[in-house]
């Protein structure tokens, strides 16, 4: 059974269509990759999955069971995790503290008025654990907001990890990096989908990217799918090339 | 830092407080004048968890703070003549009105939530304003006064004795400020910065934002009760004033004017603030204006609060 299963969603905006009939299943352990033009209606996708927005119509299912109107709290408790095209971080607040609110959330902590010497101590080591993964160990003390955006990519990520997920959603994760960002990030995306086997879809511009991280592809056009198929099948696909790929080249 | 160097300005704003009756007067002031300092301080810090560590902005915190008032005057004057009892009234109804409010209202941001925080705490003063034959009406609630607490083995003179009741008061600042500081150092405080600082990712990492800006609601509003209790047997007497909402907006300014993303702000404003005011109104009927003007200066220069310039001094 696939871990998550997206039967026929639409999302209508009025009279404007983001999303049209849009079916979609990924495997436990999947890299799937989201591609499309411009208001192609990815970000709507992923706003369907999360739980940001609600489907018009259409059923969403996660590891069997209905989430189509969870709320997104309860979409994170199931497994889902996300990022955002634009970082989302606790501007003000360090590094640390940011890895470390998402650890004691994910713990169960976050009702809890204080907290014992032990279990202080395993956040921390967990949240060094999760620094040093995200190549962040040097950085730690500093407020996200100071950071360069790689690093604020970085901590997002690393913060969307600390959830335990077991669907990562990643919302053009390079967006607006330079080269060595870029790089560090696709290599963070391939160690995490290779040593946890963490399940990822993920939306993203740069070919490059797509074709070395992603499993299968998935393509958006004007709101409806595509096509589909592994990263050869969509490289030949001809239809992709005159709607997407001629595009770009 | 050094656990003394973190520790330090927490030590000195305890050992101040602590010794504040024997020092005040030596600098021109009185021990009344150091509770009501340390009353509103509590009000405006309690404000503050709300408004500076869960970014909420409440215009409405003088509905429970007046609930507190009432709920003490009340109490000493018709049902039980005890001090305690009546405080615990007056925590006991603010707290029940904000937690019943608060589900209401919890799910507005912004200016519409500061906007039905107002709203519904119009509806109390206008209670307390009208309803004569019990509350006194615009004249307010006289005819009782702050009872002596027996303590079992001693009763503690706090009607006569200026400095027995700031103690009284620093105690009860003390818990009141002591639970606010550890529970914003806990998992649960963190969230609240969570959300203060982007809700969007809170919410995506699984904090039900909601609840937790209820639950920060309904503790500010238990402490601003709290403080209006103590404020009602400062003055023994209970005025519909309290209640309006311009000293919301009071509790606002001393937050701001002391700065709202330090623990210890609301405290300094609110002393800027009763100092000023104490001095001030001495000398004219417009005293609020200076304070306006004073205020207006302070968010033009120094838009994190006095004690914004101090911290960002001493940050590395």
């Amino acid at each position: 059974m696939s871990l998550l299963e997206v039967e026929n969603v639409s999302r209508h905006f009025g009279s404007l269509v983001a999303v049209r009939d849009v079916s979609m299943s990924v495997e436990d352990g999947e890299l799937r990759a989201v591609i499309g033009p411009n208001g192609a209606g990815k970000t709507t996708f992923f706003n369907l999955i999360s739980g940001f927005l609600a489907p018009t119509s259409g059923r969403i299912l996660f590891d069997q069971q209905n989430i189509t109107h969870l709320l997104p709290a309860r979409r994170v408790w199931r497994g889902i995790a996300r990022t955002f095209q634009v970082t989302e971080v606790f501007p003000e607040l360090t590094v640390r503290d940011n890895l470390r609110i998402a650890v004691e959330v994910a713990a169960g902590y976050r009702l809890r008025p204080w907290i014992s010497r032990q279990a202080a101590a395993e956040i921390s080591a967990r949240v060094t654990d999760l620094s040093d993964k995200g190549g962040l160990a040097d950085k730690e003390d500093r407020p996200v907001g100071e950071l360069s955006h790689g690093d604020q990519r970085a901590t997002e990520i690393m913060m969307a990890l600390a959830l335990n997920p077991r669907l990562l959603l990643l919302d053009e994760p390079t967006a607006g990096m330079g080269d060595q960002e870029t790089y560090n990030i696709t290599r963070l995306i391939r160690q995490l989908h290779q040593d946890h086997r963490l399940s990822i879809v993920l939306i993203e511009h740069d070919m490059r990217v797509v074709f070395h991280l992603a499993d299968r592809i998935m393509v958006l056009a004007e709101g409806a799918m595509l096509a589909e198929g592994t990263p050869q099948e969509i490289a030949a696909n001809e239809a992709v090339q005159a709607a997407y790929l001629g595009e770009v080249a | 830092m050094s656990m003394l160097g973190r520790r330090g300005p927490d030590i000195a704003v305890w050992l101040l407080l602590l010794a504040l009756p024997y020092w005040l007067n030596w600098v021109g002031g009185y021990t009344s004048l150091g509770s009501r300092v340390l009353v509103l301080g509590l009000a405006a810090m309690s404000l503050n968890f709300l408004l500076g560590f869960t970014g909420v902005l409440s215009f409405g915190h003088a509905a429970y703070f007046g609930l507190g008032v009432y709920g003490v005057g009340l109490t000493i004057k018709y049902l039980v003549p005890s001090t305690l009892i009546g405080m615990a009234v007056g925590v006991i109804a603010g707290s029940i009105a904000a937690a019943f409010i608060g589900l209401l209202i919890v799910r507005l941001r912004g200016i519409y939530f500061a906007m039905v925080t107002i709203a519904f705490g119009q509806v109390f003063y206008f209670i307390a304003y009208r309803w004569n034959s019990v509350t006194g009406g615009d004249d307010g609630l006289s005819g009782w006064h702050r009872m002596p607490i027996d303590l079992g083995f001693a009763t503690v003179d706090i009607l006569g004795n200026d400095k027995a009741f700031y103690y009284l008061v620093l105690v009860s600042f003390a818990v009141a400020v002591a639970i606010m500081a550890a529970l914003l150092r806990s998992p649960f405080g963190r969230t609240l910065l969570a959300i203060r600082e982007n809700e969007r990712r809170a919410r995506f990492l699984g904090i039900p934002v909601d609840r937790h800006i209820w639950l920060s609601w309904v503790i500010s509003c238990m402490f601003v009760s709290l403080a209006g209790t103590l404020y009602a047997l400062l003055n023994n007497f209970a005025d519909p004033h309290d209640l309006r909402w311009d000293q919301s907006g009071d509790f606002v300014i001393m937050a701001v004017l002391g700065g709202m993303r330090a623990f210890w702000g609301p405290l300094i404003g609110a002393a800027i603030f009763v100092v000023l005011q104490d001095y001030l109104s001495s000398e004219t009927a417009n005293w609020m204006s200076f304070i306006g003007l004073f205020f207006v200066l302070v968010v033009l220069f120094f838009p994190r609060g006095v004690l914004g310039i101090v911290q960002r001094r001493a940050a590395p």
